[in-house]
């Protein structure tokens, strides 16, 4: 794979869900394609139930799709499952922390999966707990932690497996918008500093705004509505979320 | 001075107990020895079990078929629940089996114990595992299916390996279940156990508890009787030890319900 390959690559991607109740088909994901550059950061953005989660769950390989290909650094996540151990890191919604391990080994926990030596993976742990301002805080359980120092933490065990690609799910959206603020610059800036691709899924167009380098908005079921390149020019800025309001206006 | 909650926990079962012994003890004055003993008996012959060798090794017997029977229903219930969790058909099978386990009285597991097998030990074993296999089954099985599906994904999503998921995540997430399968089901083996060492062994406290009924003994049936509550007592205060130490993560309310 050259380095100006995407890495992450959707063609005529479609999903289809059986209904639980038995009920027929639900269409998730309809023809979806789009590419994503490595060192790239896309704000993913649409409404609820609009297919941005699926389209997360495809990438990260939890789900295979019903047809059409996904294809990660140019393998199926699906189908080779295990070649991206490691490789792909995930900031949920929730802090999803085990209530059972303090802050350290939640972080240590993905490197315990990859086998890491342990002394290793304690330094590495700490390490990342402290960039995220939480020395101090290595023995305390979930339970003892605010919301947005779980979140630090979970978002430390995404980075401590040094992966290439950062799959976010809304992961601020639980926060006050002060703590939010925060984490979502501290995050950035971590992404940036770490040559990482991310994929940033959010229903708001101010974090989509602040987070992305691109901005893909997501129609029901999930199609591009909308693409757009986020420079840094004010006016152009402001015109693009003219028209992802517009967007998200005749979406509803 | 306000008591340390655990000394006002202590001091109120020292009571309870306390208050029960004072009944029997009342009843004792109107009643003939050979059907309520007074307590000071029952305490002399309950201390002589514990002091003598012999009568301890008694005591010692039935723990280890407990424990034996208890460890074995266990790993199978476990291995069986991690089956039926994994396969739905495993389940259409298992389920009704271990359900109509369950209805089968556990004197009636002595009879066919009995006919069936030759030797004590292995007839004890075979009732106590038949007679717990269904609970720790379910309760482990509850156990598993409660595990969080958001921590599933989020542990998924580091491609563990079966033996590794296990390890971090499902065998973590069962504990609470596990501890509480071995509460439950340690009351019911000791009640179990003593019924199939009375009509099925020549040693152990219910072989012990039938020797007192021929020689018409209430002080040393109550004995025999002490040394199980006292043994059940002991494990239950280990299991409850270790479970704070495991679910020491767990937050406590400092407002009771």
């Amino acid at each position: 794979m050259a380095s100006s390959d995407p890495i992450i690559r959707f063609d005529d991607v479609t999903k289809v869900f059986r209904r639980p109740d038995g009920r027929g088909d639900f269409v998730a994901v309809d023809r979806l394609s789009f590419a994503i550059k490595p060192g790239e950061i896309v704000a993913v953005l649409g409404k609820t139930g609009c297919g941005k989660s699926t389209m997360f769950n495809l990438v990260a390989g939890l789900i295979e799709p019903t047809s059409g290909k996904v294809s990660v650094v140019g393998r199926d996540p699906f189908g080779e499952f295990n070649f991206f151990r490691g490789k792909i890191g995930i900031v949920f919604q929730g802090d999803r922390l085990m209530p059972w391990r303090n802050a350290l080994d939640n972080v240590r926990l993905g490197l315990e999966i990859l086998h890491t030596d342990r002394k290793r993976a304690e330094d590495t742990a700490r390490g990342w707990l402290t960039r995220l301002g939480l020395a101090g805080h290595e023995n305390d359980y979930p339970h003892a932690l605010s919301g947005g120092m779980r979140q630090r933490v979970s978002i430390s065990r995404a980075f401590a497996v040094d992966p290439q690609i950062l799959l976010c799910d809304e992961p601020f959206s639980a926060l006050d918008e002060m703590t939010a603020r925060d984490l979502r610059s501290e995050f950035i800036r971590l992404v940036r500093q770490n040559g990482k691709t991310a994929v940033f899924i959010t229903h708001s167009i101010n974090e989509a705004m602040q987070v992305g380098d691109r901005v893909l908005v997501f129609h029901q079921p999930a199609r591009i509505a909308l693409e757009a390149k986020l420079g840094d020019a004010a006016a152009a800025r402001h015109a693009i979320e003219k028209d992802i309001l517009a967007v998200l206006g005749e979406a509803q | 001075m306000k008591l340390a909650p655990r000394s006002t926990r202590a001091l109120q079962a020292t009571a309870s107990i306390g208050l029960l012994a004072l009944a029997w003890q009342i009843a004792s004055l109107f009643f003939p020895h050979f059907l309520f003993p007074p307590v000071p008996d029952i305490v002399v012959r309950t201390v002589d079990i514990l002091i003598s060798g012999p009568l301890l090794i008694e005591v010692l017997a039935t723990a280890l078929r407990i424990f034996a029977g208890l460890t074995g229903a266990f790993l199978l219930g476990g291995l069986l629940a991690l089956l039926i969790a994994r396969s739905r058909m495993l389940e259409n099978y298992l389920t009704p089996m271990l359900i109509f386990l369950q209805g089968i009285p556990a004197l009636s597991w002595v009879v066919i114990a009995i006919i069936w097998f030759h030797g004590v030990e292995f007839r004890i074993f075979f009732i106590m595992v038949l007679t717990t296999l269904p609970a720790f089954t379910f309760q482990i099985l509850d156990a598993i299916r409660s595990m969080s599906k958001d921590l599933f994904e989020m542990t998924m999503s580091f491609r563990p390996s079966r033996w590794t998921l296990f390890r971090v995540l499902i065998l973590p997430t069962i504990v609470p279940g596990i501890l509480t399968a071995w509460k439950v089901n340690l009351g019911n083996a000791a009640r179990v156990v003593v019924v199939a060492e009375l009509v099925g062994a020549t040693g152990g406290v219910g072989y012990q508890l039938l020797r007192q009924q021929q020689l018409f003994d209430m002080a040393g049936a109550i004995a025999w009787t002490l040394q199980l509550v006292i043994f059940v007592l002991a494990v239950q205060q280990t299991i409850v030890m270790v479970e704070n130490w495991l679910l020491r993560y767990r937050p406590v309310a400092e407002r009771a319900m």
